[in-house]
């Protein structure tokens, strides 16, 4: 007996196909929006001289978490630099950035959303799981189709890639605020409002800057398998590495993402600690 | 006059919390409804009056449903059915606003493990619930100074909650409820948190605070010695029922059920201070070794006039007088047996002082404390036991004249009782 393939590839075909031509002035919005944000960071990234931007990311280090992650920074930055990678770091920088910006634009409130309403929380939780689950591959292939190639459809892969954290420790942070915390608030009289603003999120703020952390740790990691698409940057560079057998290459750029991982890292790990 | 009235109060926790009324009719009793069901009973037909300017109690063990009622005076828990109301006013069919109003201004609470918000400076919490209320900056600051000056805590204004002790973090709490001025005051568990010694403090200074603000405090606790030490009026629960309202006299007095005597008797157990608690340490001259040239040195040096005898294994044998062996020393007698006199009180370690009084009002020496073995552990004078019921006593009463030059008050008060 022959049992019938079910379409689940084609299925998924048609429904993209389907988005792109009738959602065209949509997916055009956002792209233009994206585009926006992306030069506006890059241009903002690359306009003081290389050495006065490693001053300042060297200086915010020191202000934001301590004296030895910014002698970390001062040095690594000064060797991206002496490498020939300044402009390819600034690129994936703004990427990065921009990717983290909008991720947390939406991740944010979904988090707020979850843990208020038990509904939300069981549509978003299993579509987290798919999405963290799924290879980072497969989400440059609809990336593509809609936003075509550069660096456009590589921030919005790496949104989407580095979004679950951002919903998820937000909805944790928001669900152990503690129960009398939260009553106090409402006691004296809060409207939800006031109950989220003034108790809730700034209680859940450590929890959520973690969120931040790994959702900047992630967008690095997929920005540079977004090279693939012609996203930039140091994926560019790694790529070549990988396609030319070019090992210096290769090597060179991977030590440059590597620092700028340590330096993120540090400097947002320390975003969350810093309240007095 | 009552400010706060609840009548017929449910509270059913669970799926479709009405059904369960047909089988409470029934006589089904809070196990047997939650095996049903699954529904649990939290308040059962609760239905009491508070008055004005009383401290209220309502004391029970974990489980019987006090935290959930004094939630419900402000509606942090929805009550499935009844009426509470709060000047009047039925708080079951207000808008949200009004619900808002009526948090912001007449009621505020207090509770166990603090609920301050750990990333404001402590001005800053106490000014929370002005500042929700949409009070101008300058004012509720001001407001919550005065407030945090009551408790005893300026000088903490811009530390962190956590830099401050648990008695601290709970001061901070009452001056964030008593900044707005509420007419009530909710206390769950207020001073549960704390050790018995702060906690013994902070019980005081609730007091003095009631003595000079007048606020309606309904207080909630699991501890009965508590309960007696604040309340004006107490009401025990027992699985989501209230068994018994009264004054602290009543309930001791007249438990109403076995419950309740079973509590009762609890508490008078621990509370009754002992005989070894209080006793001091004395030193003893030994009979027959020490003579009466002895025993004359020995209270002269120390200053008494009479001195404990006992034999050589410490039993007692009786008391010395100054007198009687300076007779003695005089006739150059060697044997002090004719000076021992007998004339005194003799009680166990585990005696309640409460019993001693009489004995200590007529008693011509202090008491002797002896083991079960006769052997002398140490004294007690009258002095003692009645600074000690004296204390007991201080924090029940109140000068008269206190009372009358807060003659507004009085008047009042007056007019309650009729």
């Amino acid at each position: 007996m022959n049992i019938p393939q079910i379409p689940v590839g084609k299925l998924f075909e048609n429904i993209i196909n389907w988005l792109t031509t009738h959602f065209e002035v949509v997916f055009d919005a956002i792209s233009n929006g994206v585009t926006a944000i992306l030069n506006g960071l890059e241009f903002l990234l690359l306009l003081p001289h290389p050495i006065l931007m490693i001053a300042l990311m060297t200086a915010l280090a020191w202000w934001l978490a301590k004296r030895s992650v910014a002698v970390f920074s001062a040095a690594g930055l000064l060797l991206i630099y002496n490498m020939g990678y300044w402009i390819s770091t600034m690129e994936t920088l703004s990427l990065v950035l921009s990717a983290v910006f909008i991720s947390l634009l939406i991740g944010v409130p979904l988090g707020i959303w979850a843990a208020k309403n038990s509904l939300a929380e069981r549509i978003i939780r299993p579509i987290l799981d798919v999405m963290q689950t799924l290879p980072a591959f497969v989400y440059l292939i609809p990336a593509v189709l809609f936003f075509k190639l550069g660096p456009v459809p590589g921030v919005i892969a790496t949104m989407i890639f580095s979004l679950p954290p951002a919903v998820r420790l937000t909805c944790l942070g928001i669900q152990h605020v503690p129960k009398e915390i939260r009553e106090a608030a409402l006691s004296f009289g809060s409207n939800p409002r006031q109950l989220l603003f003034k108790a809730e999120l700034p209680v859940a703020l450590p929890s959520i800057m973690a969120g931040v952390n790994q959702t900047i740790m992630l967008a690095l990691s997929m920005v540079v398998i977004s090279g693939m698409i012609g996203a930039g940057g140091l994926g560019n560079e790694v790529l070549k590495g990988i396609t030319q057998l070019k090992i210096d290459l290769g090597f060179e750029a991977g030590i440059s993402i590597v620092i700028l991982a340590i330096y993120l890292d540090r400097v947002t790990q320390s975003l969350g600690k810093n309240k007095k | 006059m009552s400010i706060i009235e609840v009548k017929g109060l449910f509270k059913v926790f669970g799926h479709d919390p009405k059904r369960v009324f047909p089988l409470l009719e029934k006589g089904l009793n809070k196990d047997e409804i939650l095996k049903k069901t699954g529904c649990t009973i939290g308040i059962d037909n609760a239905t009491f009056s508070v008055n004005k300017k009383e401290i209220f109690v309502l004391m029970g063990l974990s489980g019987s449903g006090k935290s959930t009622v004094i939630r419900c005076l402000n509606r942090l828990i929805s009550p499935t059915c009844g009426e509470v109301l709060v000047n009047g006013q039925d708080l079951m069919k207000m808008n949200k606003d009004e619900l808002l109003n009526v948090r912001r201004s007449t009621l505020s609470m207090v509770f166990q493990n603090f609920g301050l918000l750990p990333h404001r400076s402590i001005i800053r919490n106490a000014e929370y619930g002005l500042e929700v209320a949409g009070v101008p900056a300058k004012e509720r600051r001001q407001k919550a100074q005065e407030s945090l000056e009551l408790v005893g805590l300026n000088g903490y204004e811009e530390s962190l909650p956590r830099e401050l002790s648990g008695g601290m973090q709970q001061r901070v709490g009452l001056a964030r409820a008593l900044a707005s001025d509420p007419d009530v005051l909710l206390m769950d568990e207020a001073f549960s948190a704390l050790d018995p010694l702060i906690r013994t403090q902070m019980q005081d200074e609730l007091l003095a605070l009631q003595a000079r603000m007048h606020k309606t405090i309904v207080f909630i606790t699991h501890d009965l010695d508590e309960a007696l030490k604040l309340g004006d009026r107490i009401a025990i629960m027992k699985d989501g029922k209230i068994v018994q309202i009264g004054t602290p006299e009543e309930i001791l007095t007249h438990p109403a059920d076995d419950y309740v005597k079973r509590f009762v008797q609890n508490v008078d157990r621990n509370r009754v201070i002992t005989a070894s608690a209080l006793m001091r340490k004395t030193e003893v001259i030994t009979i027959p070794k020490d003579g009466p040239h002895v025993a004359v040195r020995f209270m002269q040096k120390r200053g008494v006039s009479s001195v404990f005898a006992v034999d050589s294994e410490r039993r007692l044998v009786g008391m010395v007088t100054i007198d009687a062996v300076l007779k003695l020393e005089r006739a150059k007698k060697k044997d002090i047996q004719p000076a021992v006199s007998t004339d005194i009180y003799v009680a166990g370690p585990d005696t309640p002082i409460s019993d001693l009084l009489g004995t200590a009002m007529t008693a011509k020496y202090p008491i002797a404390i002896q083991d079960e073995q006769f052997r002398l552990l140490g004294l007690l004078d009258r002095a003692t036991i009645l600074a000690e019921m004296y204390d007991e006593e201080e924090e029940a009463t109140t000068p008269l004249d206190e009372i009358l030059s807060d003659n507004e008050n009085y008047a009042e008060e007056k007019e309650d009782d009729s």
